[in-house]
């Protein structure tokens, strides 16, 4: 589906939410609702794949020279401290 | 060798409070300064600082002093209070027990601040309906404070315990002095145009009245107001609002209320796909066992010619079908998550597949069309086809009975 790549974790966790609220209602035969069931799987796993695309990443943006110049951000003392 | 009295801390503020009570002008001073951290908790008493720019002096007014006070006491609120300077043994510090306060005209700073909030609340800075909503799952958080207070540590460590590896941005700004505005600004519109960010906090560390000037700013106000994505101001002071807590989406009490607000529990969010994908599969199921109950009742079928390809058409659908899921769960079997794991073995072992594969079948007009459920759909001599596991039959209807 063209555009299916874009779409946010929060626009397929509201389709899932339709596809899920189609199924449990009455109207839909039973080829539709072997059809919904396989939207709502795909979409489960859409939504699985937004939620590891996260890199971690931890970063800083500076001003150099007028410039705007993205850095990995460390911290002193490392990252597992407590609070 | 010399004999050395060591005191308890109570002995020596024993001491010094003899000391205070002996001195004839505490008992009885006037001091003139402005209101700042005023709290007033449930039990009636009144707290607050007095404060010039130079010395801030704590003070308590109890309640059968405070009752009856006929002008409202405010931070800003420019005062001379009459009272006894005392010590207050368990916080060891001394205060002002105020017997009597009066107004002394407001503080200068107070009412340049009240005309500009004032002014930008006409202009519709602070209205409840631009106020927008925050992503629930933000690609990137974007941060400006200091890049060595307190507030960025707070911030990063409670965004990592809620959604590990959730991807921030930092946009270091000074929080206070004099380049603080400007900062602030600059870096707000930084991270809006580059950050590549959702969702942006501003804030800083916890502390008194005085080090919150450039929160109150038309300059930062003005800068939030603009920003593209909505703002969670945590400025970090309960008792007064600064106008960047009032323009701001969102307005959190610490650094790290303001995390948690913009940042989901990755668990949480696993739970809720979960919860779906199992609602989706009792939906299925439910509408798969008035199917079969349908079916049930269609008790006679006798085998029918039907040219094989038909047959192997049907097979290879069902295979595809079921290649397809297997296929999409295996791929996710190498995630990380082990709950995921369990769900995808659920469903699969929910999917109509595996109905079919339990001995139960889909009956229908022969070529296609949606299942038949009732026997009052057909007429004793049409042919039926029934979809097995493996295979299809076509059959002919003997008897329809209801």
């Amino acid at each position: 589906m063209p555009g299916e790549e874009q779409l946010t974790f929060e626009a397929a966790l509201q389709k899932l939410e339709e596809v899920v609220k189609a199924l449990e209602g009455e109207g839909l035969t039973l080829e539709d609702s072997l059809a919904y069931y396989q939207e709502g799987i795909r979409l489960v796993r859409l939504c699985r794949q937004r939620l590891s695309e996260v890199e971690g990443k931890l970063q800083v943006l500076l001003l150099q020279d007028g410039e705007v110049v993205t850095r990995e951000l460390s911290l002193p003392g490392g990252e597992n401290h407590g609070t | 060798m010399p004999e050395v009295k060591v005191l308890a801390v109570r002995e020596l503020t024993a001491y010094l409070q003899r000391l205070m009570s002996n001195d004839g002008r505490l008992a009885n001073v006037w001091v003139k300064g402005e209101i700042s951290n005023l709290r007033s908790p449930a039990s009636g008493h009144l707290y607050f600082s007095l404060k010039d720019p130079a010395a801030t002096l704590r003070c308590v007014m109890f309640q059968g002093r405070s009752r009856g006070l006929a002008m409202g006491l405010r931070d800003g609120l420019e005062v001379i209070a009459r009272g006894q300077v005392a010590i207050y043994p368990r916080d060891g510090v001394y205060q002002l027990y105020v017997a009597e306060i009066f107004p002394a005209g407001t503080g200068l700073a107070s009412l340049a601040l009240q005309e500009l909030t004032a002014r930008l609340e006409r202009e519709g800075l602070f209205a409840t309906d631009r106020k927008r909503p925050l992503p629930l799952l933000p690609r990137r958080v974007g941060l400006v404070t200091s890049p060595t207070g307190a507030a960025l540590r707070d911030m990063i460590t409670i965004s990592r315990r809620r959604f590990p590896g959730i991807e921030l941005v930092l946009a270091p700004a000074r929080v206070q002095g004099e380049a603080a505005p400007r900062q602030l600004a600059l870096a707000l519109e930084l991270l809006a145009k580059r950050g590549g960010v959702d969702v942006i906090i501003i804030g800083r560390g916890g502390g008194s009245a005085e080090d919150l000037s450039a929160f109150n700013t038309e300059m930062v106000a003005r800068a939030i107001y603009a920003c593209p994505v909505p703002v969670i101001a945590a400025v970090g002071h309960e008792t007064d609002l600064t106008l960047a807590d009032r323009v701001a989406d969102r307005r959190a009490p610490t650094p790290s209320a303001a995390a948690e607000m913009a940042v989901p529990v990755r668990a949480e969010l696993e739970q809720r796909l979960e919860s779906l994908a199992k609602r989706a599969r009792r939906g299925l199921e439910h509408r798969l066992e008035l199917a079969r109950a349908r079916l049930e009742r269609l008790t006679k079928s006798s085998g029918l010619d039907r040219p094989r390809q038909e047959l192997y058409y049907r097979q290879q659908y069902l295979d595809s079908l079921e290649q397809r899921l297997l296929a999409s769960w295996e791929r996710r079997s190498r995630e990380r998550e082990q709950g995921l794991k369990l769900l995808a073995a659920r469903l699969e072992a929910a999917s109509p597949l595996a109905i079919l594969a339990r001995g139960y079948a889909v009956c229908r007009r022969p070529g296609g069309g949606p299942p038949l459920k009732s026997s009052r759909q057909v007429l004793p001599g049409e042919k039926v086809e029934v979809i097995l596991r493996e295979g299809l039959l076509q059959c002919q209807v003997e008897e329809a009975r209801e």
